[in-house]
């Protein structure tokens, strides 16, 4: 049996560089392997033109049909403008205790809010995000602890907050989750 | 054991659903979801939900009708309403009929979060304020708790050391010493102290009241049962419950309590889900639960689950150099409660008082004293005041013929046991007397 792994598959323009750094923040936070996988979906599908975004919802049902076998956890990487029907956006999403999440980088860069781009703080933010999502799927709530990465994050600044690490508590609960077992 | 806010979604909108639901779940809230108001309510009537998420434009009954029955059925329910039409006669409508707030979908992600935030902090603080009136109650209560004998000081010295532990406790003590009120001074004095104490009086209850009373009783559980009902044991949550009268309970709730003391789980009468509570035992009797335990009456398991520690609240006749003090405790707290200047008691009736043996302990003392400040001249209370003499009623008299056993031999012994004399003076006839004295086995003292 192939050795299992978390699936990174990277739907937009993104740079290798960029998707390894998220790659080894990943595995050096879940003690899994993670592998990098380019796709392309049709986003027409996805735009809901009233909104001129894109629907969470049925993106993360989409990335959650494209895990391959040997994957645990999959995560589809985005850079386009997300919602889900109830709120005006989401950096992200993920089911709790699930296969499958998505983020996107769409609303973390620094232009957005009229401020100088930064490529380093863009990075740090989509990794922190990343490793949030995947949090959820391992079945990690919102966290109360300033510095975790779990912490609900509603605006970039909350994400500049937290670190890019799980607190002893989520990492406590994360290893009763996992039986402690390491997958590589 | 701090308790998951739990919130109840109502939306006509599969997708608003989830999505609300994801939301919640993640952030660590207890979720259900409503497709309609029809069966929102039903769940309401079921179960408590401290918030309740609220779409305004449903198919059938809509938000606004639904937030009326709500509010019937619950006044301090936090409900939400939202739309997706903006509306302010529709947002005034709501606020006007009790709705905690009012917001247009789809939500700023931050505003949601506020909004469930606030309102979380607002069913902490009603909890607080609710925990706090108690204990206020509480600490009232503990200063009833007055003694400078020896006897009492050692009780207080228990209170104090087995307070911080979380041992179960028993009190004995006579009817009428205060098991009670070392008990609430136990709680008032323990790290559960900003929890509730819950008093059950197992005596008062019969088995299956007992039962719903203690565990609590889902909805149709039985006749009468038309909603869910927490127990004392849930509501005791990270506090102490108190069960007075302990050795009145049936031999089957015995072995109900001893496994739920062990497990601190219980199920609902009715129910099929384990609650489990973190509570602190203090349990109350005026037997003796050890020779209960050899005669077989008392479950021997239950009584070592039970006797971790035990107090045993000395009578009143055993600490007679208290009386005085709580003579004085006695006339401020009833000439206070009715209004009246304070006023002193002569030595001629405390001296009285300190001779009585008091069979019915502080409780007949208070009777006493409140009755004297009713009854007296409003200056000073003197023997006249007190019920000695004719009014005093023997409190070891519970029954017709322990006074009448109780007032022949009385005559017979005015008479010298002289059978003719006696029968004349009761105004029956020697056959009468003789029957009489020998059902009640009536024999001269030596």
């Amino acid at each position: 049996m192939a050795q299992q792994h978390i699936t990174l598959i990277s739907f937009g323009y993104f740079g290798k560089q960029f998707l390894d750094t998220i790659a080894e923040a990943v595995k050096k936070e879940f003690y899994i392997n993670a592998i990098i996988r380019e796709s392309h979906i049709d986003l027409n599908e996805f735009f809901d033109p009233g909104r001129r975004q894109y629907n969470g919802n049925k993106l993360l049902a989409a990335v959650d049909t494209m895990s391959d076998t040997d994957s645990l956890k999959t995560i589809g990487l985005f850079s386009v403008d997300l919602f889900i029907p109830i709120l005006t956006y989401i950096f992200g999403q993920a089911a709790l205790n699930g296969h499958a999440g998505i983020a996107s980088l769409y609303r973390l860069s620094n232009e957005r809010y009229g401020m100088r781009p930064d490529d380093k703080l863009l990075l740090e933010r989509f990794t922190k995000e990343v490793v949030h999502e995947l949090g959820h799927t391992f079945g990690l709530i919102h966290c109360s602890v300033p510095t975790c990465v779990m912490r609900s994050s509603t605006y970039v600044e909350d994400i500049d907050q937290k670190n890019l690490s799980l607190c002893s508590s989520c990492h406590a609960q994360l290893e009763i989750r996992q039986g402690t077992q390491k997958y590589f | 054991m701090a308790r998951k806010i739990s919130i109840l979604v109502v939306d006509d909108e599969e997708s608003v659903r989830d999505s609300l639901s994801n939301w919640f779940v993640e952030d660590g809230y207890e979720v259900e979801c409503a497709e309609n108001a029809k069966k929102a309510l039903q769940l309401i009537e079921s179960a408590h939900f401290d918030i309740i998420l609220a779409d305004i434009k449903m198919p059938g009954m809509d938000g606004l009708e639904m937030l009326r029955r709500i509010k019937s059925l619950k006044q301090d329910a936090i409900v939400i309403v939202m739309t997706a039409f903006a509306s302010v006669n529709t947002a005034v409508m709501a606020l006007k009929d009790g709705a905690y707030d009012y917001v247009t979908k789809p939500f700023d992600p931050d505003d949601l979060s506020h909004l469930i935030r606030n309102a979380s902090k607002q069913i902490s603080l009603s909890k607080e304020n609710e925990t706090l009136k108690e204990k206020v109650v509480m600490l009232d209560n503990v200063d009833d708790l007055i003694g400078n004998s020896e006897a009492m000081k050692k009780v207080l010295k228990q209170v104090e050391s087995v307070a911080q532990s979380n041992s179960s406790v028993i009190i004995t003590g006579e009817s009428g010493t205060g098991k009670e009120l070392i008990a609430r001074a136990i709680h008032a004095n323990s790290s559960r102290r900003y929890y509730p104490l819950v008093s059950v009086h197992c005596g008062a209850l019969t088995e299956s009241l007992l039962e719903s009373e203690l565990f609590g009783h889902e909805k149709g559980a039985f006749t009468g049962a038309m909603y869910n009902r927490k127990g004392r044991f849930e509501m005791a949550d990270s506090g102490s419950i108190f069960l007075d009268e302990i050795a009145t309970i049936s031999s089957k709730m015995q072995i109900e309590l001893l496994r739920v003391l062990e497990t601190k789980t219980f199920i609902r009468v009715g129910g099929n889900k384990e609650t489990s509570s973190d509570f602190r035992v203090i349990c109350a009797t005026n037997r003796d639960l050890k020779s209960m335990v050899e005669q077989g009456t008392f479950r021997e398991d239950l009584y070592y689950r039970l006797n971790v520690v035990n107090i045993t609240v000395p009578p009143l006749r055993e600490r007679i150099e208290d009386i005085p003090l709580l003579v004085d405790y006695f006339i401020k707290k009833y000439c206070t409660t009715m209004n009246k200047p304070p006023i002193t008691i002569d030595a001629a009736a405390m001296q009285r008082l300190e001779e009585y043996p008091f069979p019915g302990n502080i409780r007949e003392l208070e009777n006493m004293i409140e009755r004297a400040i009713v009854i007296g001249n409003g200056k000073k209370i003197t023997l006249k005041d007190l019920p000695f003499g004719k009014d005093m009623i023997d409190n070891s008299i519970e029954s017709l013929d322990d006074f009448e056993k109780t007032f022949i031999r009385q005559i017979l012994n005015k008479y010298s046991w002289n059978i003719s004399r006696t029968a004349k003076a009761l105004k029956v006839d020697r056959v009468t007397l003789y029957n009489k004295i020998k059902k009640y086995d009536l024999k001269p003292e030596e």
